[in-house]
């Protein structure tokens, strides 16, 4: 392993993030506090509890969910894309690296990221609601896991995408309906049968349940299942990556 | 001297079906200067891509300083410093942090005093915090030369290291490769400037379509394709070339006063004492003699004009 190399990559990718500190930890300040009005306010008031839970609170870890998600796909995909659109990934292809330790260095600062943001909105989320995590350590090991995996999945995106067009396309028309409809602003039980066993092929909905039962205890599907399908999630991204970097798709002649 | 680079019967053809080279063996040797002169299009940049790891082969194979750059990738591309044909920088990065990101890149531990001085060696060091956005295009292509610089490799690329350059720059930047040679550094260099590689190279290869038509040695190669003449400049004009000169191939220059003779340094007799003997026995007198040497931009426009396209 060329660990000078990877630290090179992962160090020059977060310099990018702490030119802008305020901005990355303004947005997400902001958009959750804004979910807490609109979302815990409007909403709360007509739903008071679900399954036991304040509705202000059952929201939270969708609600980190959607934002880490977001944050690792953009941060992956456009971190490796840039060297494309720049052609200085001329370097990447002709440096003593081979391609798990370049994943590394991209996905590695891209997950980084995320964690920031999904941090910074879980202490947001503290003054707006009174939030105990049930499990602690399954709580940090979901949202590791989702962190990674997202990135590694924007980290395909970006070398797919031919265009800024095309990297927004996936994120936005498959991603976030995946996101919003997989649960994170309410509890599969709240919905009609048939779309009950509809949303059960959202993969997201395993996520957040399985995040969610981190923080109450209570989850839509068994928690080994939502364990076991993040980490499939990422055994996936990571081989495909792989057969990218066997076969230079996308990126060598 | 050793050879540092081998290629042997390299071939590439890219996935719209064009060869763009067509089976290239080259050995180069350590520590030298190869200048590849080639017109736009002749495969130059596809060459070194291949060696480099951003262009796979279709056939053949590369070793540097015996690693082969598919099996032993690491150890080949070590020893590597790539600088392209276009210019290619982050454009919110400073100088400093790109430079320092390439080393890094390349598995060489942090050296700020030879970051240091490949920057000031490049007239760069008072622009270390400045953003890429804010050099001029003279400046970027010298960040492209200091980042392949700044993990110290043995061999050197430079695609058209002076396209865009001014002219003393384009001085200094020869200086560098200089300096750079008396260190040990191989250095491959294409360029358009036949006066660049006849001012810095010590091997001259010439690549047409994908083709590696000739490398030889720089001086070799001007002796034996160079053709030299001799103008000698008449007392008195003369309207025709006297019958005695027929035998040789001389040219009446205009005006009249001046006689231009071609010959072959390679040949076996030049000629021209029996032409001087031949022109004292018409009764011309000579005010002045010149001798001129045809240059590499000759040869190469014979060579690629004998070429069919
Ligand atoms: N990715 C590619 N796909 C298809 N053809 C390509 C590709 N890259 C280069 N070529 C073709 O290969 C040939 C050689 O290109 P190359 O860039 O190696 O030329 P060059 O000698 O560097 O020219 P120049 O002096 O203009 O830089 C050209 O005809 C070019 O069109
Ligand atoms: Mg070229």
């Amino acid at each position: 392993m060329n660990w000078t190399a990877i630290w090179a990559i992962y160090k020059f990718e977060m310099q990018r993030f702490f030119r802008t500190l305020m901005q990355s930890f303004l947005s997400p300040v902001l958009s959750t506090s804004l979910y807490f009005v609109v979302f815990g306010a409007a909403i709360g008031s007509r739903i008071d509890e679900v399954e036991g839970v304040s509705y202000g609170a059952f929201i939270v870890p969708g609600l980190i969910m959607l934002s880490v998600i977001t944050q690792a796909i953009s941060n992956a995909s456009f971190g490796i894309y840039f060297p494309k659109f720049t052609g200085t990934i001329y370097e990447l292809l002709s440096a003593p690296v081979n391609f798990l330790e370049i994943v590394f260095g991209y996905v590695g600062a891209a997950a980084t990221k995320a964690l920031f943001i999904g941090v910074v909105i879980l202490f947001t989320a503290q003054f707006f609601v009174d939030l105990t995590i049930a499990h602690p350590l399954a709580m940090v090991l979901f949202l590791l896991l989702t962190c990674l995996s997202f990135a590694l999945m924007g980290f395909i995106i970006g070398i797919w995408a031919e265009n800024f067009e095309q990297l927004q396309l996936v994120p936005l028309l498959i991603v976030t309906p995946l996101i919003f409809l997989g649960g994170s602003f309410y509890s599969i039980s709240m919905l009609p049968p048939v779309w009950q066993t509809i949303t059960l092929f959202n993969p997201v909905v395993y996520l957040i349940s399985g995040f969610r039962w981190s923080f109450f205890g209570l989850a839509d599907v068994p928690i080994g299942l939502s364990l076991l399908a993040i980490a499939g999630f990422t055994a996936l991204c990571l081989g495909f990556i792989w057969w990218i970097f066997k076969t230079g798709w996308r990126i060598r002649a | 001297m050793t050879a540092i680079l081998t290629i042997t019967d390299l071939k590439k053809t890219y996935d719209d079906g064009f060869k763009a080279l067509k089976g290239v063996s080259l050995t180069i040797e350590r520590g030298e200067i190869l200048a590849l002169l080639g017109p736009n299009g002749a495969g130059k940049t596809t060459l070194i891509s291949t060696i480099c790891g951003m262009v796979t082969p279709t056939s053949g194979t590369v070793t540097v300083d015996g690693h082969d750059t598919q099996a032993d990738y690491r150890a080949a591309r070590a020893m590597i410093g790539l600088v392209p044909q276009e210019i290619a920088l982050q454009p919110f990065e400073t100088v400093i942090n790109t430079v320092r990101f390439s080393r890094g890149l390349f598995g060489k531990a942090r050296n700020d005093a030879h970051i240091e001085s490949v920057l000031r060696k490049l007239s760069l060091w008072d622009k270390k915090d400045t953003q890429i956005t804010a050099l001029s295009g003279g400046m970027k292509r010298r960040v492209l030369i200091a980042k392949a610089l700044s993990h110290e490799p043995r061999i050197l690329f430079l695609d058209e290291p002076t396209a865009g350059v001014d002219v003393a720059l384009r001085k200094d930047m020869w200086d560098t490769v200089a300096d750079l040679k008396a260190d040990g550094v191989t250095i491959i260099l294409t360029t358009h400037y036949i006066e660049e590689a006849e001012a810095i190279a010590d091997r001259v290869g010439v690549i047409t379509h994908g083709e590696l038509l000739l490398v030889q040695d720089k001086e070799t190669l001007m002796a034996q394709m160079g053709k030299k003449q001799i103008e000698v400049q008449l007392g008195e004009a003369i309207k025709a070339i006297p019958e005695s000169l027929a035998r040789f191939d001389v040219k009446l220059g205009e005006g009249g006063d001046s006689l231009v003779y071609t010959y072959d340094t390679h040949g076996e007799r030049t000629g021209i004492t029996g032409l001087l003997v031949a022109l004292a026995e018409a009764g011309l007198v000579l005010r002045d003699v010149q001798t001129r040497q045809s240059s590499l931009e000759d040869i190469f426009v014979d060579l690629v004009d004998g070429e069919p396209a």
